[in-house]
């Protein structure tokens, strides 16, 4: 099994969150897709750590992992904010940041 | 040829995971479906030799932040079951965008020579990876700490009741 295709792999991951990121208009399903996209970035740490780069590969990874959990805690207080003063989450609804 | 295979067919179940969280009309099963592809990952990481980070994949992602996006869903939705649009609303540019940035993407992938030439070596077992964050990514992992608490204080301000 070559590297390409784990890359390509977290290349259609990393699309898919994309398209995700575009056509959602809830903020909870935009981080979704921004976790999709964590998740192949993480792939690739992973893929390059097993073809050439050995432990750093994971150690890069586990960095990126509680990066992702860092954003996912901010991001969804935010949220909940949002939900308070706007009772919804659509993010075209709030679409200036102010009450 | 069997690790070819099990690699193929967790590959095929990712993407099909992927693509429903994508297009979930309900945000719980869209939240579910995550779940389910970074399960899936994690035995494609264990594909890859790195049990240990599987472990923390499991542990920490479909632990902790599925948890936390289901109470986000809960928090948030005055009928947490109800339908959300999604692709019914959905700009006409996206799966163009898209399938343009996913096509160069893989052209780049498939083009570049060094790529090809890379063969597997061993990845680090859980000893190997410890003492990387001990010794040499020592700040770093100390800065990640201060970074996880900056995180926690700031989700409490921002979501306190009262005078936020």
């Amino acid at each position: 099994m070559d590297v390409r295709f784990y890359l390509s792999l977290a290349a259609v991951l990393f699309v898919t969150g994309v398209y995700g990121i575009l056509t959602r208009r809830n903020a909870i399903g935009i981080m979704l897709s921004v976790e999709l996209m964590a998740n192949a970035l993480n792939l690739n740490l992973v893929a390059f750590g097993r073809y050439g780069a050995g432990a750093l590969g994971q150690v890069f990874a586990m960095f990126s992992i509680a990066l992702t959990v860092t954003e996912v805690v901010v991001g969804l207080g935010i949220v909940v904010l949002l939900y308070r003063s706007r009772h919804d989450v659509m993010v075209n609804l709030a679409s200036e940041m102010k009450r | 040829m069997l690790a070819t295979v099990a690699v193929v067919v967790i590959a095929v179940v990712l993407i099909a995971t992927a693509v429903a969280v994508v297009v979930s009309d309900n945000l719980v099963h869209s939240v579910f479906w995550l779940a389910a592809m970074l399960i899936t990952t994690a035995l494609l990481y264990v594909m890859l030799e790195a049990p240990f980070l599987a472990a923390i994949q499991v542990m920490l992602y479909t632990g902790g932040v599925i948890t936390m996006m289901l109470f986000g869903v809960m928090l948030t939705q005055r009928d947490p079951g109800s339908r959300v649009p999604s692709a019914s609303e959905a700009p006409g540019w996206a799966a163009p965008v898209a399938l343009g940035l996913g096509a160069t993407l893989l052209v780049a992938i498939w083009t570049t020579p060094e790529l090809a030439a890379l063969t597997p070596t061993p990845s680090g077992d859980a000893q190997k990876i410890g003492h990387m964050f001990l010794d040499r990514y020592l700040i770093a992992f100390e800065a990640l700490s201060v970074l996880l608490l900056a995180g926690m204080i700031g989700a409490i301000v921002l979501a306190r009741k009262g005078d936020a």
